[in-house]
């Protein structure tokens, strides 16, 4: 493949106010968006602001938007657009913006924090923690996130609604629970939170963030309804309750 | 005074770099009741540790019960070339299973075996399956696993914050200075003792495995604040990275793949690893195809497969078959799993590698072989440290994981980086938080060193020059990989040198255009400074080891040398100049020996 030139639109600027500025620079064969962003960066733009670490799908530094798509930027190969398609990148909107393609994104540390840890029961008499496969499958697949936060950046309860973020977690953080609370060892009760202040009932299952997320995790299948179906037998189901005053958990 | 001018913490421990080692040593300081700070250059979590697939070496002896430290000693000193400091050796492999199991007790599911138990997987150079993992996303398990408990424990973490210069007091550590990536401004530690984990320089080279953060800082600041580097000659270059297309090359493929069955092929269609079974492996290693076949099953009664020799020889025996003309029009080989195990199979064990590969290069690695060559990864060498509590040789100055030098000697085995990091993170934090208890007194910033760093820093924006930091960063790796790469030799390492003074000189007249705030062309002039020394330490000792051992491996000098195998090259850094002596291993006691002595 020859190189050819291709027209970028990236955004540029602060918490101030930007613009998407154009650039054009040629691509070499194989080359994925955070290649030319790099590009265009050692080339005509030094100071262009983007974050990035391993360059292989497997830190989730690089976020953001590419043609309004929620993307990562090493894993959208440039042969995917049209040849003499414009190519817009923008920064993730949840966020607010730092600069250039960089955004604050410590409301997910925030909400990192508000979870309570994992908690271990007793050891077995021989001193070992056995768990088998096929108990454990369903809570590695959560933990395969990489913490892109496309998922979150994509969540329309709070992609436009900064006033909804104190009260949600966030479908990142539904993951997170949803691994705490299968995870076959652990003994802490998280179910109070996952009501109240993580605020699963906002809700409403779009799956917005499953079609986003790039470790193909089903955040909505196998995550949030199920944590739903658990605040409902815990709160709302009668034989539970009256059961539930006699027992403590039911992982 | 300084203090005022720049946002200031008290601590009494300070540690920089927030992958595994960091982590582990932050979580260790901070139980043992001293005040913690956890600094790191990118996000919590997005640290090198994350991109680490294939597994914690560790003798737990869950798949194989004949394994146990002594086992582990012993493939570690041997896959080191001897040249290992014996005694991190030995505590590495006596601790490293209670590591593991701690991992566990915060939460991290490693893959089972059918009793229930962490299963362990087949890596090169490890007598026994013995990697702790899951799938080939190891890493990523491990530092989100330390990352919640530290968050839990309520570390301070302070995230893209780049520290890059030590204080001192009278020699002993009063604490760093660096700056806030998001904003630009200055921040200051005073504080007792600083934990370096701050990696390796791997990215001084252009094939490189490594991320934007891998600039030697921790070396570099070391060595500026007058500690002892050792065995800077010493790199890897692991075997199996990417190819192809360019802009995927260097990327990491997992040893894993050869551990779970696949097998290094030329354009030849032969299993060239057979003939390149060094003379010090030859009694440990397969001579025939078949019995490499029955040693994945029967371990006890074959010898293991050439395609896991340590990563020194395998990455050696690419480069000379790609030389003899028997490589891939890309220049690499195949890496084959593909016709040897099943699909389901390798995307349940390798989903990751599944991934990179049809997403970055079109190919499905259940279908077709994987082309790869020999990417720069991981530094043996590094600040030098006392093998049972991390000190190095400043006051106050703890060093663990990449960053410091003497376990690996002069070659890594895989799967004994993460081990490194938990075993000597958790002894770094310990031994870091006894020394600041210990200390008394109050310790002084000298506010003229403050200045000048500050100054330094500054720089760039004031300069007359007009050197763009990216091509200077470029001519760099372009120098080191083309004159101190896999195979070197006197005349290109001298020019190597030559080139390096030149780039320092246009370094001083980098220029950066915008502001401070949020602005990479900065940060990386700004590293620069780090990336050359780590480039020059490295060039300098490999000129003097005269000798091919491990990860270094000189054209003009092929074989080892007694003399050599007794001595590491220490460098250190005294009036802005790099002086380096040889000097003497420490001895091996003789129960020790004896391990090493067993055949087989």
């Amino acid at each position: 493949m020859a190189e050819q030139q291709v027209h970028m639109r990236v955004w540029r600027g602060d918490a101030n106010g930007g613009e998407f500025k154009d650039y054009r620079i040629a691509v070499g064969e194989g080359q994925v968006v955070l290649d030319v962003i790099h590009a265009i960066q050692a080339q005509q733009a030094n100071d262009m602001a983007v974050r990035w670490n391993c360059k292989a799908g497997k830190c989730g530094s690089c976020s953001a938007e590419v043609n309004g798509k929620p993307r990562l930027m090493c894993m959208t190969r440039m042969n995917t657009f049209e040849p003499g398609e414009t190519i817009t990148v923008s920064p993730m909107r949840a966020f607010p913006i730092i600069r250039d393609l960089v955004t604050d994104v410590s409301y997910n540390y925030q909400k990192a924090k508000e979870i309570p840890a994992f908690k271990p029961k007793a050891k077995e008499s021989d001193g070992t923690r056995r768990m088998y496969q096929e108990d454990i499958d369903r809570v590695q697949e959560f933990h395969k996130c990489i913490e892109c936060f496309l998922c979150q950046n994509v969540c329309h309860v709070i992609r436009d609604h900064d006033d909804n973020k104190p009260a949600f977690s966030g479908p990142r953080f539904f993951v997170r629970l949803a691994s705490l609370e299968m995870h076959p060892l652990d003994s802490n009760d998280r179910m109070e939170l996952i009501k109240q202040k993580a605020g699963l009932g906002y809700c409403n299952i779009t799956k917005c963030c499953t079609e986003v997320c790039p470790e193909h995790i089903h955040i909505t299948d196998n995550a949030i309804i199920p944590l739903k179906e658990r605040v409902v037998d815990r709160f709302y189901d009668p034989i539970a309750k009256l059961m539930g005053l006699f027992s403590t958990k039911n992982k | 005074m300084a203090q005022e001018k720049y946002e200031t913490h008290e601590y009494d421990v300070v540690v920089i770099g927030a992958g595994g080692a960091g982590l582990r040593a932050a979580v260790e300081a901070s139980a043992q009741g001293v005040k913690t700070a956890l600094v790191c250059k990118s996000l919590l979590g997005k640290a090198h540790t994350v991109m680490a697939e294939g597994g914690i070496a560790a003798a737990m002896g869950n798949v194989y019960p004949e394994d146990n430290w002594k086992v582990h000693f012993r493939d570690t000193m041997r896959g080191g070339k001897l040249l290992n400091n014996w005694r991190m050796a030995q505590i590495h492999a006596q601790e490293a299973p209670d590591r593991v199991l701690e991992l566990e007790e915060w939460g991290a599911l490693f893959d089972r075996t059918k009793e229930g138990l962490i299963l362990q997987r087949d890596f090169g150079g490890h007598r026994y399956a013995r990697l702790a993992h899951v799938g080939d996303r190891t890493g990523l398990e491990m530092i989100r696993t330390l990352q919640q408990h530290a968050v839990h424990k309520g570390i301070d973490v302070y995230m893209e914050c780049n520290l890059q210069r030590l204080l001192t007091d009278g020699g002993r550590i009063s604490g760093a200075f660096g700056y806030w990536r998001e904003s630009g401004k200055f921040i200051m530690f005073k504080c007792k003792a600083v934990v370096l984990a701050t990696g390796g320089g791997g990215k001084a080279w252009k094939v490189t495995s490594n991320s934007w953060e891998y600039t030697g800082d921790g070396v570099t600041m070391a060595a500026d604040a007058g500690a002892d580097l050792m065995d800077m000659e010493f790199m890897q270059f692991h075997p199996t990275g990417m190819v192809w297309p360019p802009s995927v090359r260097g990327i990491l493929v997992t040893e894993g793949v050869r551990g779970d069955g696949g097998t290094l092929k030329n354009t030849k269609n032969e299993r060239f690893m057979f003939n390149y079974i060094p003379e010090f492996f030859k009694a440990e290693t397969a001579e025939t195809i078949e019995e490499a076949e029955r040693w994945y099953e029967d371990k006890r009664n074959n010898r293991r497969t050439p395609d896991l020799l340590p990563r020194d020889e395998v990455a050696r025996a690419i480069n000379s078959e790609v030389k003899a003309g028997r490589g891939t029009p890309h220049g690499g080989v195949y890496l084959d799993i593909a016709s040897r195990r099943p699909a389901d199979y390798i995307r349940k064990r390798l989903p990751s590698m599944y991934h990179q590969f049809k997403e970055l290069a079109d190919v499905d690695i259940t279908k077709e072989a994987m082309e790869v060559g020999p990417t720069c990864h991981y530094a043996m060498g590094g600040v030098r440290v006392d093998a049972d509590s991390t000190a190095t040789t400043v006051p106050g100055l703890f060093a663990a994981g990449e960053v410091a030098a003497g376990l690996h000697g002069a070659n890594r085995l895989g799967g004994n980086s993460l081990s490194d990091l938990l075993v000597f993170g958790r002894r770094a934090g310990l031994y870091a938080a006894e020394y600041a208890k210990g200390m008394s007194g109050s310790l002084t910033v000298n506010n003229d060193q403050v200045e000048s760093f500050a100054r330094d820093m500054l720089a760039p924006f004031e300069s007359t020059g007009n050197e763009n930091p990216y091509t200077i960063h470029a001519d760099l790796q372009q120098c080191m990989q083309d004159m101190v790469g896999i195979i070197r030799v006197e005349s290109e390492l001298n020019q190597a040198l030559e080139i390096l003074q030149k780039l320092k000189q246009r370094a001083k007249n980098v220029k950066v255009e915008g502001n401070r705030h949020y602005n990479p062309g900065w940060h990386l002039a700004l590293d620069l400074h780090s990336l050359l020394t780590f480039a020059e330490a490295a060039t300098l000792a490999a000129i003097i080891r005269k000798e091919s051992r491990g990860g270094h491996t000189r054209d003009d000098f092929p074989n080892t040398d007694a003399k050599f195998a007794k001595v590491n090259i220490i460098t250190r850094m005294r009036n802005g100049e790099m002086t380096q002596t040889e000097e003497p291993l420490p001895e091996l006691p003789d129960e020790l020996k004896a391990l090493l002595e067993e055949k087989k």
